[in-house]
């Protein structure tokens, strides 16, 4: 069992005095299972600056608490801090550890075995997984990516062992550019470039699970960095992070992580789940007045002991 | 019968509605077909006449997108109107309420529990899928209906009987236009009502308004209801502020309200004031900019959440866009038997989701026979007739469906019946398409359930196609409407749409409240008014001069011209114009001088010329549109058509003559004086009043000061001045009083003692000033208190400052300060006059930024935090 203390400052400074501003945050983590570990949200706290004036803490559609807030009075700058504690624990081998993995892996369903279920299977559990099979605004169908997957989703192939080959292909033939593309960027650009950041690489992801017919979701939360060896963690260096998780009947939702080549275990921290980023934004604002402005994040992941 | 109606039934089609495809007029068209073969060819063109008329001077209008440069576009309302007997109706009213009944019931499992979802009736992709499906919405829960008003367009098919072809279910509009053709028709066509045998419209309204008061009721009995309008640049904006003023609900756009602390408030001069109830005629996704469309400028921050906690009730609810799918039709006839246990009563077209793999197939098989649509309407999505598709267009057609299955349909053509148009003196065949409107009813005993069912409006809006032989009939398309008779073998009595509820008595006081924007917008309504006219004024003078006194080249004459021309630019801040400046060379100004001709029609005709007169003209109108709802049917067409002949002069200026401006000028001031004569003989002292008249006192002031400043400041020859005494006179409408008073002796003391400091003639500066005054003091205050606001303050220093000038004082004159040592011929200035003026002028201005600070919106522009992608170091 592992605890995390996260801290994840966000703070927007204005060119001149925004006059009023409302606000939605998914920053508080969830509790959930999956095959491979639990995680529990112990305890959560949030502050603003200026101080809220009118809030109320809700879940989404997806399940995730947002936590709606309005700022009334003149600002130039906005800031909001949420620490939290969160355990996870792990129930099952580590799944780096290819030799466990691969067995586990190949003894899955295979991919079109599943993709047929979601069509055709009614039952509860498939029905909720059925809405992350369909296209979302950041990640929809485009050309390439029924055509790219052809190389993991082999016939017959196990879903889990083709999921990760995928997620091995993307890790190795995309380039991690910081800068290159905007929350705004198409996947079928990042697709013609072959470079972007892990939003862009779940997004790519989710078009090639969902081009198969699978159901397949937008992980956002963080991951936690080790520092080189020999020198001191800096303070506020993580950064949120994203990923995608994948359904398997029976099992359930299985998650990779195609930036770090990584199946999460527990070094990932989950914010909060949906179709893609649109639904899980973690902070989204609306503000009057305020000319420019500009975004500082400062993200702290630490182990408790 | 005669040849009028012979010649009809000969090109009448199959299914249509006069004849059923037989030689015979149905029975329920008789009494309308025997009037019109009756009266003669002058008689119909009257009544063709009589709508157009009625149409315009009620401003009528459908704005066509993306067209901001030509004026909105007139309804169009042909004279023969849709009959519907009393059984048919019978049938149709039925199967309306039973659709709208049941898609409340759909609309409320989608966002609720979603059985019909797990229980198959209904595909998840076809809701997954669509566009309208907002995920916030989903699980908020509703003491009323979510479909307060439901909208079905209806075609009868080949089997006589009507179909749904679609159905609107978000913000469905046409009630107003409906309710306008009725009152069109009813007054042309007046006899044919006497009977009272066909169906009044006003208890469908009656039901609207109770439905929303109950609905704000469950919250307070002081209930406040709002139409939300995306604006005038809407394409049925007429109609939006034409059901305000008829129901009598505010008419607001989304920056008059805001959310604090979770309720919606309206921005009002007395402060914000709570709204309960939004009927809005804004799509789902654009309403809250936080929770949906981040980009949208249409929306109210937060409305969502305040929608959530139950704080305030929007109609129709969030998401209900969710049913404007056409893949949603096959479907219905076994949801109305899960629901209600019944078949459903109006069939619809023949339609397969391509969701489904048979349907899929089927749909790539008949292409060409299908039309084919998205199941979500936005702009990029066109309605596609597969039989005019090439034959690489179709292929091009199946890999988009194939591609994406689930956002496609295809829907069998259904040809819809005719009725007849009058097209100059004939009749032709239109085919026609019914939107019938549904409104939920309150239950006496449930005041907030859903129990109380659907009011169907007796009637509704008809729409004909532009062409014969061609189907689309939608306003965008230029298509017609007409007016919707349902007959009935009873006479109805006339039912007022007054309401006689005690308990909606306390609702009645608020509706006196003015917001912010409509104040702002009423004040420079009357700053406009007031601008056009004295520049209209002053332009007059000029050109009379410049016809009947410049050809005689006396050159005293000549300089009082020329002044005159200077005080233009400066009354109308056209600068450097007349006057100059130092970038002009002195040579160019002196040219134009002695040339004004060019510079006179741009300052009158320039439409891009901030200050010229057809730019006020249209400023005037854009102010007074965005107000529509606060004039009555008879002022309107006066704001109306003030401007039109001046926009097509500015768009033809080579064509008209000085002279024919001369005349032009003439009509404008006399259209000023009936509009200002609505304004203090019809309009009811209330804070709109109050706002206009501020506008009109703070304007008249400045030009006033304004003109006397350029013509007396500086000293001229005493010919001059006598000329310009004139002018002066003349333009400011002091002339008659001032010749009673002093006969044709004409003096500068006298003159400025009477446009400057006479209390009792109202075009006089003081008599503005003490009105100004007056209306300040009935403006909204936070707190009473015996110290003046710093309005007030300015307002009594510039009346005081007036009232101690000395007159004799005021008109000394003295060398120009510095002017002396380099000019040969030394200026003479009246310095006292112009320091008293520029005081009051000074006052003035910071008087109309304190009103301005205090009472108007400042709507800000509200724009999404950005997000950049995780994990990039900044």
């Amino acid at each position: 069992m592992i605890r995390f203390t996260i801290t994840h400052t966000t703070e927007y400074k204005y060119t001149s005095p925004a006059s009023l501003s409302y606000n939605e945050a998914r920053m508080v983590p969830r509790s959930f299972s999956t095959p491979l570990f639990n995680q529990n949200c112990l305890t959560h706290q949030v502050s603003t600056a200026p101080i809220w004036r009118d809030h109320s803490l809700r879940q989404d559609y997806f399940g995730n608490s947002v936590l709606y807030f309005t700022v009334r009075e003149p600002h130039s700058e906005m800031g909001i801090t949420i620490s939290s504690e969160v355990k996870v624990t792990p129930s099952a081998d580590n799944p780096q550890d290819r030799s466990s993995y691969e067995n586990w892996a190949l003894n899955s369903p295979s991919w079109e075995m599943v993709a047929d279920r979601l069509k055709t299977d009614s039952s509860s559990e498939l029905l909720a997984a059925r809405e992350f099979t369909i296209d979302s605004p950041l990640a929809s169908a485009f050309g390439g990516a029924y055509e790219y997957s052809a190389r993991a989703f082999t016939p017959k192939r196990p879903i889990l062992a083709a999921t990760r080959d995928l997620m091995q292909q993307i890790f190795e033939e995309f380039e991690y550019k910081p800068g290159a593309t905007s929350i705004y960027t198409s996947i079928g650009q990042v697709y013609a470039t072959k470079s972007g950041v892990c939003q862009d690489f779940a997004h790519f992801m989710l078009a090639c699970l969902r081009s198969r017919g699978l159901a397949a979701r937008y992980m956002s939360g963080y991951i936690e960095t080790l520092p080189r060896p020999g020198q001191e963690k800096l303070q506020g260096a993580d950064a949120s992070h994203a990923w995608v998780s994948v359904y398997v009947p029976e099992m359930g939702w299985v998650d990779f992580d195609p930036t770090n080549d990584l199946i999460p275990h527990v070094q990932h921290i989950t914010l909060a789940w949906g179709r893609d980023f649109t639904d899980v934004t973690p902070l989204k604002g609306i503000f009057f007045g305020g000319g420019e402005h500009k975004l500082v994040v400062a993200v702290d992941v630490r182990r408790s002991q | 019968m005669n040849s009028f109606f012979a010649n009809y039934i000969k090109q009448a089609t199959i299914y249509d509605e006069l004849t059923l495809g037989g030689d015979q007029v149905q029975p329920h068209w008789r009494g309308l077909v025997d009037h019109l073969a009756m009266i003669s060819d002058q008689d119909r063109h009257r009544i063709q006449h009589d709508i157009r008329q009625l149409l315009q001077e009620n401003g009528v209008t459908y704005n066509i997108h993306g067209d901001m440069e030509s004026k909105p576009r007139p309804w169009r309302l042909d004279a023969v109107p849709m009959i519907i007997g009393q059984n048919d109706w019978a049938e149709i009213e039925a199967g309306v309420a039973q659709r709208a009944h049941l898609l409340n019931l759909i609309l409320a499992d989608i966002y609720g529990e979603q059985k019909l979802i797990k229980k198959g009736l209904l595909p998840w992709g076809l809701v997954y899928s669509h566009s309208g499906f907002l995920r916030p919405i989903a699980g908020i829960s509703y003491p009323h209906n979510l479909l307060t008003l439901y909208a079905a367009d209806l075609g009868r098919g080949p089997d006589g009987r009507m179909w749904v072809l679609g159905d609107r279910t978000q913000a469905p509009s046409g009630t107003g236009y409906a309710l306008e053709n009725r009152m069109v028709t009813s007054r042309v066509m007046s006899h044919m009502f006497k009977e009272g045998r066909i169906r009044r419209l006003s208890n469908f309204f009656r039901h609207m308004r109770k439905t929303l008061y109950r609905m704000a009721q469950t919250r307070t009995d002081a209930a406040q209801v709002a139409i939300l309008t995306p604006g005038p640049f809407n394409e049925t904006y007429f109609e939006h502020a034409y059901l305000a003023s008829y129901l009598g609900f505010l008419l607001v756009q989304g920056h008059d309200l805001t959310v604090r602390d979770g309720l919606v408030w309206l921005k009002t001069i007395n402060g914000l004031q709570p709204v309960d109830v939004l009927l809005r005629r804004v799509d789902d996704a654009f309403c809250d900019p936080l929770e949906l469309l981040d980009y949208s400028q249409l929306g109210i921050s937060g409305l969502v959440e305040a929608v959530r906690r139950q704080n305030v009730f929007v109609a129709n609810s969030l998401g209900s866009g969710v049913l404007e799918n056409p893949g949603l039709m096959p479907f219905m006839p076994a949801l109305a038997n899960y629901f209600l246990g019944e078949d459903l009563i109006l069939p619809s077209a023949a339609t397969w989701w391509c969701g489904q793999p048979k349907e899929l197939n089927y749909v790539l098989t008949h292409i060409n026979k299908l039309i084919i649509k998205h199941i979500s309407r936005t702009a990029d999505t066109d309605t596609i007739f597969g039989h005019d598709l090439s034959r690489s267009q179709t292929e091009a057609l199946r890999e988009r469906i194939k591609s994406n299955p689930t956002h496609f349909v295809g829907q069998e053509q259904v040809s819809f019946s005719t009725v007849p148009s009058l097209v100059e003196d004939e009749l032709e065949p239109r085919y026609t398409i019914l939107r019938s409107f549904a409104v939920a009813k309150t239950s006496p005993d449930q005041p907030d359930s859903a129990a109380g069912g659907y009011e169907v409006m007796p009637g509704g809006l008809t729409r004909s196609s532009i062409k014969q032989g061609y189907f689309n009939v939608s306003a965008y398309a230029g298509g017609i409407s007409r007016d919707t008779w349902v007959l009935s073998d009873e006479t109805e009595r006339h039912k007022t749409l007054w309401l006689h509820s005690e308990q909606l008595l306390n609702s009645i006081k608020q509706s006196l409240t003015v917001s912010s924007r409509e104040a702002e917008n009423l004040f420079w309504v009357g700053r406009y008014a007031e601008r056009i006219e004295a520049t209209a004024r002053l332009l007059r003078t000029i050109l009379d001069l410049y016809f009947h006194v410049l050809p005689a080249h006396d050159e005293a004459e000549i300089l009082s011209f020329e002044k005159l021309l200077q005080a233009l630019t400066h009354l109308t801040l056209t600068y450097p114009g007349f006057v100059g400046g130092p970038d002009i060379p002195a040579d160019t100004t002196k040219e134009m001088l002695a040339q004004p001709e060019a510079e006179l029609l741009s300052v009158m005709l320039d439409p891009d010329r901030v200050g010229s007169l057809v730019f006020n003209l249209q400023a005037l109108t854009n102010a007074a549109y965005a107000v529509r709802n606060q004039w009555s049917v008879e002022v309107w067409p006066v704001i109306d058509t003030m401007g039109q002949r001046w926009f097509e002069m500015s768009k033809e200026q080579d064509e008209f003559s000085l002279q024919q401006i001369r005349e032009q000028l003439n009509k404008l001031i006399m259209r000023l004086r009936s509009f200002s004569g609505y304004l203090n003989e019809s309009m009811t002292r209330g804070f709109g009043w109050f706002f206009i008249d501020m506008g009109v006192r703070l304007e008249r002031s400045q030009l006033l000061i304004s003109l006397v400043r350029a013509t007396f400041s500086a000293v001229s020859s005493e010919e001059t001045e006598a000329a310009l005494l004139e002018d002066l006179l003349t333009t400011t409408d002091n002339i008659i009083t001032y010749r009673r008073r002093y006969r044709s002796y004409l003096h500068l003391q006298l003159v400025l003692e009477q446009i400057l400091l006479d209390p009792d003639c109202p075009r006089s500066l003081i008599f503005q000033l003490e009105r100004l005054q007056a209306n300040l003091k009935e403006l909204p205050r936070e707190s009473v208190s015996y110290r003046l606001s710093r309005e007030e303050q300015d307002i009594l220093a510039a009346i005081t400052a007036l009232r101690v000038g000395d007159i004799s004082e005021l008109v000394a004159r003295s060398a120009e300060d510095g002017a002396e040592a380099s000019s040969d011929r030394p200026i003479q200035v009246r310095k006292q006059l112009d320091e008293l003026l520029g005081v009051v002028s000074a006052k003035l201005s910071n008087i109309s930024m304190i009103v301005s600070k205090y009472y108007f919106t400042h709507a800000e522009v509200h724009q999404p935090l950005i997000n950049l992608p995780a994990d990039i170091d900044q």
